[in-house]
């Protein structure tokens, strides 16, 4: 056990638990962060995505002793922003959202696009979101949220 | 246009936008699953939630001999087959009851439930399962189609391995054969399906209210309620079943929940607490239902036009260890057998056989995708063979209205095939690049047409099923609508909310619809079988109705709907002869290819594909559903290889089985003609299946036109096309 403190969407935390703790289960259990979710716990899907540093990482491969010291944004912390709810509108317009279990995961690999890169091109957004698995979708319809979210909030990014 | 395809204007009538009701909304789920907001069934917060895991069996056929244990500190259970109370019975009311809850005695594949074991700390019922030594006896298992059909190490299923046969025949097709020119062959594979919903299967079973009360991921709550209740032998009404927000399933959710919440059940029946089973990604891989491989042989006899006199077909699918529905989807296999063709005689023979593998069950398409490849694969082989362009021979043998099916009814639906065919010429310069191509030793372009039944195959709705919703005013100028079919991703809460709606002259908004709970909605039966939108959404705009005319009587008023047959269609279970279907949905879908001439990997390069689906209820949600089931037959396809090794499944997580990601194919180019059928809400018919069968016939014709060597089997690996170049 180790307290491991580090800044979770804009509030320092600090968190008592076995270093090697999955960050994705110190999210979950200890936070109550449900946003994250776990769709295999293997980073191959992008369901539990969450920025760590501005950067997009699955939550499931960081132990919580390697998040010490940095920022990390989970849905939570992005849902209720004016990027996030740009997102979520453009999102909801386009029709992205069918089960929606990879789609907060979505939504935080498109705000870790946009803000690289505000007016993307379709084989970019396709880029940026192949770490984040969908069953449902066949992609095209986030593909075009993403897009809607580029034009509608090109003064946010 | 291609040369070999002649335009003419009727082709196209009908090929135009749909009614009022397909104006876009909002999804009503959209903004809540989209911040992270809708709670799945492994976010609900429970007190003194216990953690379950299965022992499961690590031999696909042995005899059990002893289950050598730790002790459990207190709170800390093993559960099996003697916990389950008297009166109830140690097997999973599905159609049959063959699958059992527990393994007793001996153990029929690898993954099956022996005992459940379970305690307040994940990790401590980890170590306990550790620590638990099976010891076996191995007996000699049975994989293969050939194993299963020589009853190797005896049978599995009573004297011969045969879960159901079924042979459906029209025409004459021993005289027929005699008098063909020309006899065309093949055998089509195709292999395990994995649903890959991206969330896992889980459940929450609790003591409530003196009531047992399961919390589940899942298609039909009805379902769960009669498995659990038989395997307690209690009232159903005794079982409480609340769905909870699904993260996809496909038919992956349809009857394995019940091998899930039998079991956790019988714990809550024992112990009075709340147990929690939600399976990790490797679990759920390694140890849920596939889609069941199938292998089909065609054999096809042609006069001296070219014409198709006769057609023979023998169909088998392999249905693992236990029963669970494949008999139906076998039927669903034969039926769809002959695909969009009209064959004078023709014969299709149908096995469904058991095997020491993980029992197979559904998945999207029910056994009709097995069947459509086939039939569409060796269209293509036939016209390759008599050097007929494909598209030329596939239109001449399009089924009409009023030609008789395969199982000697008429074909009720105005059949659009034609104007769908010069549709998607126009979209995807079919013809002309299959000229382009035919020189090209790394392009190609296939083209395949399905249809697809909607609703229950025969008597299934107004024999077994029964639908019944219901509806009510509430306050402030709203209704609630109640029904048992579920949201699991395909836009079923926005669809209805428009359907009653439209009925009520209210805002979808004013409709109140709540995930369904047992306790609460009438059984308005699965949601599966393309038949939500279909069938249940008609009763729901009948229900509508009638709310309309009691509306008046103020708040409290309520209206209920009760599945009608429509007395045209007409079936005889005992014999499989009639109206199959109601109704069919129709798809076209064109792919192409550009083969990478070192690695042997396939680039999809286009995608097209044209639907009828009736009217679509919701433009932009049957977008999504062409993309998402377009995308995932592409996978099934090319990449989704999951292969037995000793009867387990050699692939095991997300890395070695891979789905489809945003840079494997390309945007689905999507239209949907008109084409209402009267039994439909506002003319809608079934549409979640369909956009699943027709790519995969398209993608192995678009890879077979790239190489020039005939394609008989999915996936098309890599690895298949070097040894087909070789």
């Amino acid at each position: 056990m180790k307290e491991i403190k580090f800044v979770l969407n804009g509030k320092e935390v600090s968190v008592k638990a076995d270093p090697l703790k999955r960050l994705l289960d110190v999210l979950r259990e200890d936070k109550k962060m449900t946003g994250v979710k776990e769709g295999c716990g293997e980073g191959e899907c992008g369901a539990c995505a969450v920025l760590k540093d501005g950067v997009l990482v699955n939550s499931c491969m960081i132990p919580l002793g390697a998040a010490e010291g940095s920022e990390i944004i989970t849905p939570e912390g992005i849902r209720d922003t004016e990027k996030g709810k740009c997102i979520i509108d453009a999102f909801g317009t386009a029709g992205a959202v069918q089960c929606g279990f990879c789609t907060p995961g979505m939504m935080m690999a498109t705000d870790a696009l946009l803000t690289q890169n505000k007016k993307p091109s379709v084989d970019e957004i396709r880029e940026a979101l192949s770490g984040n698995l969908c069953r449902c979708t066949g992609y095209d319809l986030i593909v075009k949220g993403v897009q809607i979210a580029s034009e509608r909030g090109k003064d946010l990014w | 246009m291609g040369s070999n395809i002649a335009l003419k204007e009727d082709d196209i009538k009908g090929v135009k936008m749909a009614a009022k009701i397909s104006i876009p909304v909002l999804r009503i789920d959209a903004r809540e699953k989209a911040g992270g907001w809708t709670h799945y069934i492994a976010d609900y917060e429970f007190d003194n939630l216990q953690h379950g895991r299965f022992l499961r069996s690590e031999r696909a056929r042995a005899k059990i001999i002893e289950i050598r244990k730790p002790d459990f500190p207190e709170g800390y259970y093993y559960i099996d087959a003697s916990d389950i109370p008297p009166g109830g019975k140690n097997n999973i009311q599905m159609i049959k009851d063959d699958w059992r809850v527990f393994a007793d005695g001996d153990v029929r594949y690898i993954g099956e439930t022996i005992a459940l074991i379970l305690g307040p700390e994940k990790q401590i019922v980890l170590d306990l399962l550790n620590q638990i030594e099976v010891v076996y006896e191995d007996l000699v298992p049975s994989f293969t189609f050939q194993d299963a059909l020589s009853c190797k190490g005896g049978a599995i299923h009573g004297t011969d391995n045969i879960f159901a046969e079924f042979l459906l025949n029209i025409g004459d097709v021993d005289n027929a054969f005699p008098g063909a020119v020309r006899v065309v062959e093949g055998v089509y594979e195709t292999g395990f399906q994995e649903h890959l919903y991206m969330e896992t299967q889980g459940i929450v079973a609790t003591w409530e209210d003196e009531k047992i009360t399961l919390y589940a991921s899942s298609q039909c709550p009805f379902y769960i309620r009669k498995s659990v209740a038989g395997t307690l032998g209690v009232p159903l009404g005794d079982i409480r079943v609340k769905q909870a927000a699904t993260g996809g399933a496909f038919g992956g959710k349809e009857h394995f929940p019940d091998v899930i919440a039998t079991p956790l059940a019988v714990a809550v029946n024992k112990i009075k607490k709340p147990v929690a089973m939600i399976f990790d990604r490797i679990e759920d891989i390694s140890f849920t239902c596939k889609r069941h491989p199938g292998r089909i042989s065609i054999k096809t006899g042609l006069d001296r036009d070219n014409n198709i006199v006769a057609m023979e077909i023998d169909t088998l699918v392999n249905g693992g260890a236990y029963e669970s529905s494949t008999p139906i989807v076998l039927q669903r296999a034969i039926i769809h057998g002959l695909g969009v063709y009209r064959i004078p005689n023709a014969r299709i023979h149908g096995r469904a056989v058991a095997t020491n593998t993980f029992p197979s069950d559904a998945y999207r398409g029910f056994g009709a995708p097995q069947g459509l490849f086939a039939i569409e694969m060796h269209m293509s082989h036939i016209a390759d063979e008599i050097g007929m362009p494909v598209s030329q021979f596939k239109r001449k043998h399009f089924i009409k209205t009023g030609d008789i099916t395969i199982t000697n009814a008429k074909m009720h639906d105005d059949v659009k095939l034609p104007g769908m065919l010069a549709k998607i010429e126009e979209m995807s310069d079919y013809s002309e690049k299959v000229k382009k191509y035919e020189d090209d030793p790394l392009r190609g372009i296939g083209l395949s047409f399905v249809n697809h039944g909607g609703g229950f195959t025969g008597n299934g709705e107004q024999a077994v099923i029964k639908g019944v919703v219901k509806m009510k005013r509430l306050e402030d100028g709203k209704a609630g609508l109640y029904v048992s079919v579920v949201e699991m991703g395909q836009g079923l809460q926005t669809a209805l909310r428009k359907i009653a709606s439209k009925e009520l002259e209210l805002d979808y908004l004013d409709i109140v619809y709540d995930n369904p709970d047992t306790d609460i909605v009438p059984d308005s039966g699965p949601t599966c079988a393309s038949r939500s939108t279909m069938v249940v959404g008609f009763l729901v705009q009948e229900c509508a109705k009638k709310l309309k005319i009691k509306w008046d009587e103020g708040v409290g008023a309520e209206a209920e709907h009760v599945y009608t047959h429509p007395e045209e269609f007409v079936w005889e279970q005992e014999t499989l002869q009639g109206d199959a279907y109601p109704s069919y949905g129709w798809g076209v879908n064109v792919v192409e290819v550009e083969l990478d001439p070192f690695t042997y990997e396939v680039k999809t390069t286009g995608v097209w594909a044209v639907w009828d689906v009736g009217v679509t209820i919701d433009e932009t949600i049957m977008q999504g559903q062409s993309s998402g089931g377009v995308i995932q037959a592409l996978g099934y396809a090319s990449i989704e290889k999951c292969e037995l090794k000793n009867g387990a499944f050699m692939q095991r997580t997300m890395a070695d089985y891979t789905i489809p990601t945003s840079l494997d194919f390309p945007e689905v180019h999507t239209v949907f003609i008109d084409n209402p059928y009267k039994y439909g809400p506002s003319g809608a018919k079934g549409a979640g299946e369909l956009v699943f069968d027709a790519a995969p016939p398209a993608y192995a014709e678009a890879v077979q036109n790239a190489i020039g060597k005939r394609i008989y089997e999915i996936p098309v690996t890599p690895e298949m096309i070097m040894e087909a170049l070789r």
